[in-house]
């Protein structure tokens, strides 16, 4: 199956690469998937005092389609409210990364993965 | 060095220039294009000559009588005649078959069929070595059996069964015995009378002939009946009707020729290459080969990095074409069932990648692929939460993982 | 040596084996794999189905490569009654052997029955066959060919089918179009069949290739099982090499039809105003529409395997019937159908021309039939004494 040039683009060159202290009460973390099934997500947020996504992180286990719908995710949700970054749908990221049918599926773990990291983080403001 | 390197001979390989060659002269105005069934004419005659040729030369690799080979379309055709025909001819005697979860799909997707016709089939697990257990296979058979099948060689890890011993016990059984050799014939000594087998598929273009093409081989002594699966003009004596195609079968000829002559300083070759680049990838962290190193052909090497996953490696090797299983199976994204069959969990069969070494395959492009590899094991562990998760000392599987 | 056996089998076009050439060595991946070269044989079966596609004015999804005429015969007969509890084959009485036997075993299990559709001296459906297919029900199989192998006899079926009606009662209608493709112009929804076959090497292409066109309306079962290929419905590595020689030759057979067949007519008639000139030969269903490439006759006194073994000595090949039949002794079934009795289908003789064939060999043909037939009249003659 051939891949898109952004789907490339992100596979070779993966945005934010990273980890942040997991401990660390201005981040979320969300991890998403299961190795049996041949992807795990790690998405890492750091929020600003006035709920601003100031940056992230991310680590994937998984094929190219799941490496450069995780990278997306992490440009996107930079300056991003935590309501605006759950705005962001699977399909929007299987759109601009032309995702063939079979590869919708890391499109709706990208999606996971940031409703998990925010999750996270809001548990750790109570 | 000419990229991408090609270590995907299992799922087929070029056509060997002499090959390609001879197989030329059958296409081409100047050569012999007629119909070997015309049996009226020159072009007829010449064409059905160079296809007996091809066929004493198929014959001659695995041991049998020129009159035992049935041409058939592929590997794939030759298993779905086998099964099909010897089962509808004889379902009479019994409904019952055996055979192995990691055959191939043309094994048991065939299988499936005739279970929805009312067989009834055994699916045998092998050994974690990827080899069958003889006693597991005796214990399996029943007064209905009619039929085993096991493969030769297995696509996918390259193991081999020991067929003389299966064929002992399926012959003092009375049980036939079918054997898919699409991988073994032209790696590793094929003969049918050793091996007592009854019935035995074989494809071209996994030894360096054309695709298209593959073959049969009946046993007459003691004879095999099939009921034919295509019907027409009586080709094959009845057994697979449709007009042969001469230039596929005088390059299947060829192909079984030189693999003949060939085989045994070839293996040798092909054997260090594949010793060599298997060295090289030990120094890596976490990796395990897959299935049995000692009753393996040469060529093959299954191996699973841990915590990368196998098709982002395919991607990261784009200069090396390899495989993530079978090339049936990677369109879809199943992990390998020949690797679950042998009890390797999700993570590591996700994780496989098939190389497998053939004869145009050079010593340089082990070296390269050695060092490829390692560079982007090490790219895509570093984007890796697992690998992070391992340093960590943390066991994945007391993890509770949120499944989707 | 002059070929005049062109519906046994063609001789490749070379431009056709110089585009199968690369998909042998360089481009020699299985479009199953998803690394470079196999992706590049994927993009090149893809190409060649469009091009087959397009020979038939159909759509490329609705093309099944198998690995010959012979298995999309079979796949199209039995994959169709797999899926149908039960029903009736119509089958016509001068079909191809591939179709006859396959339904033929059809009939015998299953709720199947097989009724032939009998034919007219001059091969053409006849008032019988007619009332037969008028009792067809939804969900019954038609299966009679487009245009005949041995005698060139092209049956109008879109026309005979229109009247009857029998695309809106819901019968199934399949045609083996392997003698009309390259000769007649076929666009696979106009014919109203549901399914077509076609096979390469007819028409300048390669052996061991052929395709099934089907609607996907009609549910067809896999006769081949292992890897799910072809859309589930015919597994096994594709012959990639064939299939971009089979696209090839598609390609040219579109093209060139018109000017093909006006050459293949003009030779043709030049050919049959020399038969007629010879004493004791009759060509079959001469009156009637047939392909413009062939010739089916027969000749007064002479056996036509005794006549095609003198012919071959002086280098001509042609054939007495089907290549695929020719290695038994019997009369072709094909002419014997058609009501002619054993003797006379014994002394039949096909001609079928090709592209490349010139004026220049019909006449030596004719010259060498009747300088055969002569000298061989004159033995039996002196026998006869």
């Amino acid at each position: 199956m051939a891949y898109s040039e952004k789907v490339l683009d992100h596979y070779e060159n993966p945005r934010n690469v990273g980890t942040f202290d997991k401990d660390d009460s201005s981040v979320g973390t969300g991890m998403v998937g299961a190795p049996a099934c041949g992807d795990v997500m790690k998405l890492q947020l750091k929020v600003s005092d006035k709920g601003v996504i100031e940056d992230a992180k991310f680590k994937t286990y998984g094929c190219g389609s799941a490496i450069a719908s995780s990278s997306l995710v992490t440009e996107w949700v930079k300056g991003k409210s935590i309501d605006e970054a759950l705005e962001i749908k699977n399909t929007d990221i299987a759109e601009e990364l032309a995702l063939p049918p079979v590869k919708i599926h890391c499109s709706v773990l990208a999606e996971d993965a940031i409703k998990a990291a925010i999750e996270d983080y809001k548990g750790k403001q109570k | 060095m000419k990229k991408p390197i090609y270590m995907d001979n299992s799922a087929t390989t070029p056509c060997d220039p002499r090959v390609a060659e001879k197989l030329c002269q059958h296409l081409t105005t100047e050569g012999v294009y007629g119909n070997p069934a015309s049996r009226s004419h020159e072009y007829g005659w010449l064409a059905d000559e160079a296809a007996e040729a091809g066929r004493a030369h198929v014959a001659a690799l695995i041991g049998a009588s020129p009159k035992e080979i049935v041409w058939t379309s592929g590997a794939t055709e030759s298993d779905n005649l086998a099964l099909k025909g010897a089962a509808h001819f004889y379902k009479k005697k019994g409904n019952h078959l055996i055979t192995v979860k990691t055959e191939h799909k043309a094994i048991l997707d065939t299988c499936r069929q005739l279970e929805r016709e009312g067989f009834e089939i055994t699916y045998l697990d092998p050994q974690e070595d990827g080899r069958l257990d003889l006693a597991v296979l005796e214990a399996a058979i029943k007064p209905e059996t009619i039929l085993i099948s096991v493969m030769h060689v297995n696509n996918e890890i390259g193991v081999i069964q020991d067929m003389a011993a299966i064929g002992k016990l399926t012959r003092e059984k009375g049980i036939l015995l079918h054997c898919d050799a699409a991988q073994s014939a032209g790696k590793i000594p094929v003969d049918v009378n050793e091996m007592n087998v009854d019935l035995l598929s074989l494809s071209a273009h996994k030894i360096y002939g054309p695709k298209g093409i593959g073959a049969l081989y009946v046993r007459r002594k003691p004879r095999v009946r099939l009921e034919a699966q295509i019907h027409g003009g009586g080709h094959e004596r009845g057994m697979r009707s449709g007009t042969l195609a001469t230039h596929q079968i005088v390059g299947m000829g060829e192909a079984f020729r030189i693999a003949k002559e060939e085989m045994a300083s070839e293996a040798e070759r092909i054997g260090k290459l594949r010793d060599k680049l298997l060295r090289g990838l030990q120094d890596i962290e976490e990796v395990y080969v897959n299935g049995d190193m000692k009753h393996r052909i040469p060529g093959n090497l299954n191996i699973s990095f841990n915590y990368v996953e196998g098709e982002s490696l395919i991607m990261a090797l784009k200069d090396v074409a390899v495989s993530s299983g079978s090339a049936c199976t990677s369109a879809s994204l199943e992990p390998s069932y020949v690797l679950r069959a042998l009890g390797r969990s999700d993570e590591l069969a996700h994780s496989s990648i098939r190389f497998t070494i053939g004869r145009f395959t050079t010593e340089e492009e082990i070296d390269y692929t050695i060092e490829l590899v390692k560079g982007k094991i090490g790219k895509l562990r570093e984007l890796s939460p697992l690998w992070d998760m391992y340093k960590e000392g943390i066991d994945l599987s007391s993890v509770q993982w949120a499944a989707h | 040596m002059i070929y005049l056996d062109n519906n046994a089998t063609t001789q490749m076009d070379s431009t056709v084996v110089e585009t199968m050439l690369p998909y042998l060595r360089e481009k020699f991946g299985n479009p199953s794999s998803r690394h470079r070269q196999g992706r590049a044989a994927r993009a090149a079966i893809d190409t060649a189905r469009e091009q087959v596609a397009s020979l038939v004015s159909a759509h490329p999804s609705q093309v099944i490569f198998t690995g010959s005429g012979t298995e999309a015969n079979n796949l199209a007969i039995k994959g169709y009654v797999a899926g149908v509890m039960s029903g009736r084959l119509f089958i016509g009485s001068t079909e191809h052997p591939s179709v006859t036997s396959t339904a033929d075993k059809q009939a015998r299990f299953d709720g199947w029955s097989r009724f032939e559709l009998p034919v007219t001296e001059n091969g053409l459906l006849s008032d019988e066959a007619m009332e037969k297919l008028n009792m067809a029900k939804s969900g019954d199989l038609v299966s009679v060919m487009l245009a005949n192998n041995e005698t060139g006899v092209i049956q109008p079926i879109s026309e005979l089918y229109g009247q009857l009606g029998l695309k809106d009662k819901g019968v199934t209608i399949h045609t083996d179009a392997v003698q009309a493709a390259g000769k007649l112009p076929l666009n696979f929804s106009a014919l109203g069949v549901h399914m077509l076959t076609l096979s390469a090497h007819k028409i300048h292409g390669p052996k061991g290739i052929g395709a099934l066109i089907r609607d996907k309306s009609i549910a067809i079962e896999p006769q081949m099982d292992g890897g799910g290929h072809e859309a589930g419905l015919r597994s096994g590595t594709e012959n990639v090499a064939a299939i971009v020689g089979f696209g090839a030759a598609a390609v040219l057979a579109h093209e060139s039809l018109v000017r093909t067949s006006e050459k293949l007519l003009a030779l043709r008639t030049k050919l049959e105003n020399g038969l007629r000139m010879i004493p004791g030969i009759e060509i079959i269903a001469d009156k009637t529409d047939r392909l413009v490439n062939t010739s089916c006759f027969t000749m007064a006194s002479v056996e036509g395997e005794t006549m095609l073994m003198m012919l071959d000595k002086a280098g001509i090949a042609i054939a007495s019937g089907s290549a695929c039949s020719s290695h038994d002794n019997t009369p072709s079934k094909i002419l014997t159908a058609m009501g002619m009795d054993k003797s006379l289908a014994r002394r039949a003789l096909r001609v079928s021309l090709g592209k490349d064939n010139t004026e220049n060999e019909i006449d030596t043909f004719l010259e060498t039939l009747k300088m055969k037939l002569a000298s061989f009249n004159s033995i039996a003659s002196n026998v006869a004494i």
